[in-house]
């Protein structure tokens, strides 16, 4: 049995250390400032830059769109429909199944309605589609959070006569600030490390894009292209991007530990 | 004027609360919604697909010829289960020990050191499971072939397998260590106090009563092995090709959807075989997951 703990130690162990043994070399300043050059397949010369902003725009914008779709829902079925335990139930049940669809089919899905609105593949159909696919997790992981704060708080807030969504935003989400914050992260990291949903919706460019309507580059699909690539340095770009993304994930895990830790320590029984 | 000023602070008060409240229920209402639309879209583009040849043929015949308009998903349906099984006898044993080392033996560092250990690996998105698979698992899988008499690229199924075992390890253990803790005390204490060894006790009281957990566990790991994308479409192969054995190369049903999707609109009923086959997922992960859900509330409320 402890054979099948340390199994499970020893992988991750492992990812992390092929991860890092193989991108470290590659990886440098040069290939952190410069978009690549000469094309991402073929061109020898050029960094990773193009990749790194487009997965940040990329992922901020669905993280904040999906923020301000998943705090109001997450504090309406736990304020304003709390007494409907039947009703609360079910979107629970729901938001489960939604978190569970495969985010290919959410990319399928996205590039039919991005074809049914007449878009090209471009930023703006993967904020779309990302947002659609993170809902779930930022809604449900709030949720948990929010049950765990006592009733009697949010009654005395009644009481004295607040109305309900200012017992929402000021009295519950203020309570669980780190908790949101620690939503927020964790549905960040799956926003940045999705490759098939943006698949489609995306595209990919050499460039930075400037604008909503242009198609972007991102990490796990510079990751995805560039290995194909039978050119060497091409494929040290999608190492180094990997190891990029990984700490990336890695930093975000680190802070939403230390956020939760911290919660649990100053919030109130 | 006081009187006033009062009055429309109240008056703006409630109206902030009616705005705030109706941009919720709007909220509230795309969620209800969501998972019906994502439905009804799917079926609605591959319904072109559906009316023109029996859905029978289209599931169960190994003719893959688009040029021709031939559209038969059995290879790859093989390839999915194939891939999603193996995963699942590869992670089940692993993950059911070790919770059960985790919620019983484990001293406290080791359950410190783990929790993060498992927060990490679901973390780490697939593509990265992608590279680590070319990187270890292919080589490793093709000398493996080799020494038992199946040479091979090392991008087979079996590899496949492997990398999908270790990505859906921390979803499977997550919810075993919780249905294990969630077995009453008294239950084992009970056992315990009767004579039974800590083994005996475990195997005959904690594992017993958690039983649906356990398999609804199980099940929400295949409903997760079953769409994985990124990483299995980067090991498996992808030969269009009943496979007949775990060194084969395979072709899951995610894997074509992302690969075919540059060519879908250039043939004719292409775009609407893709989306039949997201449609497939979408209904199969959706079964699993419903199972496995209503199976853990039903034990809740029993126990």
């Amino acid at each position: 049995m402890f054979l099948a703990t340390s199994i499970i130690a020893i992988a991750l162990l492992l990812i992390i250390v092929s991860i890092l043994y193989k991108g470290l070399p590659s990886l440098n300043w040069q290939m952190l400032t410069q978009v690549p050059k000469g094309g991402y397949y073929f061109g020898k010369e050029g960094g990773i830059l193009n990749a790194i902003i487009g997965s940040l725009y990329l992922s901020f914008g669905a993280t904040i769109l999906s923020f301000i779709i998943s705090l109001p829902l997450a504090v309406y079925i736990n304020i304003h429909r709390a007494k409907q335990k039947r009703l609360v139930n079910t979107v629970r049940f729901l938001l489960d199944l939604l978190w569970g669809v495969p985010s290919i089919v959410y990319g399928a899905f996205g590039f039919t309605i991005m074809i049914y609105f007449g878009l090209r593949a471009s930023l703006l159909a993967g904020i779309i589609t990302v947002t659609l696919f993170i809902i779930p997790i930022m809604v449900r992981s709030m949720d948990e959070v929010f049950k765990t704060v006592p009733k009697g708080l949010i009654e005395a807030a009644l009481s004295l006569g607040s109305t309900r969504s200012e017992t929402s935003y000021k009295v519950l989400s203020r309570q669980c600030i780190p908790g949101i914050i620690t939503a927020i992260l964790l549905a960040f990291g799956r926003a940045i490390g999705d490759a098939a949903a943006i698949l489609f919706t995306t595209g990919y460019t050499d460039y930075i894009p400037t604008s909503l309507s242009q198609p972007t580059a991102t990490l796990p699909l510079s990751i995805f292209f560039q290995l194909g690539s039978p050119i060497p340095e091409v494929q040290n770009r999608a190492y180094a991007s990997a190891v990029v993304l990984t700490v990336i994930i890695l930093i975000i895990s680190i802070i939403s530990r230390i956020l939760s830790r911290k919660y649990y320590q100053e919030r109130i029984k | 004027m006081r009187d006033f000023f009062i009055k429309i602070f109240r008056i703006g008060r409630k109206i902030k609360d009616q705005f705030h409240s109706s941009w919720m229920f709007i909220c509230f209402l795309l969620i209800l919604v969501l998972p019906f639309i994502l439905g009804f879209g799917l079926l609605y583009k591959s319904n072109v697909l559906i009316r023109e040849q029996s859905l029978l043929q289209l599931l169960f015949s190994g003719n893959w010829h688009p040029l021709k308009g031939e559209f038969g998903f059995w290879p790859f349906i093989v390839s999915s289960l194939w891939v999603t099984i193996l995963s699942m006898l590869i992670c089940g044993p692993v993950c059911l020990l070790s919770a059960i080392h985790l919620t019983h033996y484990a001293k406290k560092w080791v359950l410190k050191l783990m929790h993060p250990v498992i927060d990490i690996l679901a973390g780490i998105p697939s593509v990265i499971y992608g590279v680590w698979g070319i990187l270890l698992v292919v080589p490793f899988v093709s000398r493996m072939g080799a020494s038992m008499g199946h040479p091979n690229s090392g991008y087979t199924i079996l590899t496949g397998a492997i990398v999908l075992s270790i990505m859906i390890i921390p979803f499977v253990l997550n919810i075993l260590i919780e249905v294990i803790r969630t077995v009453p005390r008294e239950l084992s204490e009970a056992s315990l106090s009767l004579g039974a060894t800590k083994w005996e006790t475990i195997k005959y009281v904690v594992l017993k009563k958690a039983f649906p957990g356990i398999i609804s566990s199980f099940g929400l790991g295949i409903s997760r092995a079953f769409g994985e994308t990124i990483a299995v479409l980067m090991v498996v192969g992808n030969v269009v090709k009943i496979p007949t054995g775990v060194f084969q190369p395979g072709y899951p049903l995610p894997a074509l959807i992302a690969n075919n999707y540059g060519e879908m609109l250039s043939i004719p009923m292409y775009d609407s075989a893709l989306m039949f086959s997201a449609l497939i997922l979408f209904v199969v992960v959706t079964i699993f997951n419903m199972g496995s859900r209503y199976l853990i509330i039903y034990s809740e409320k029993k126990i």
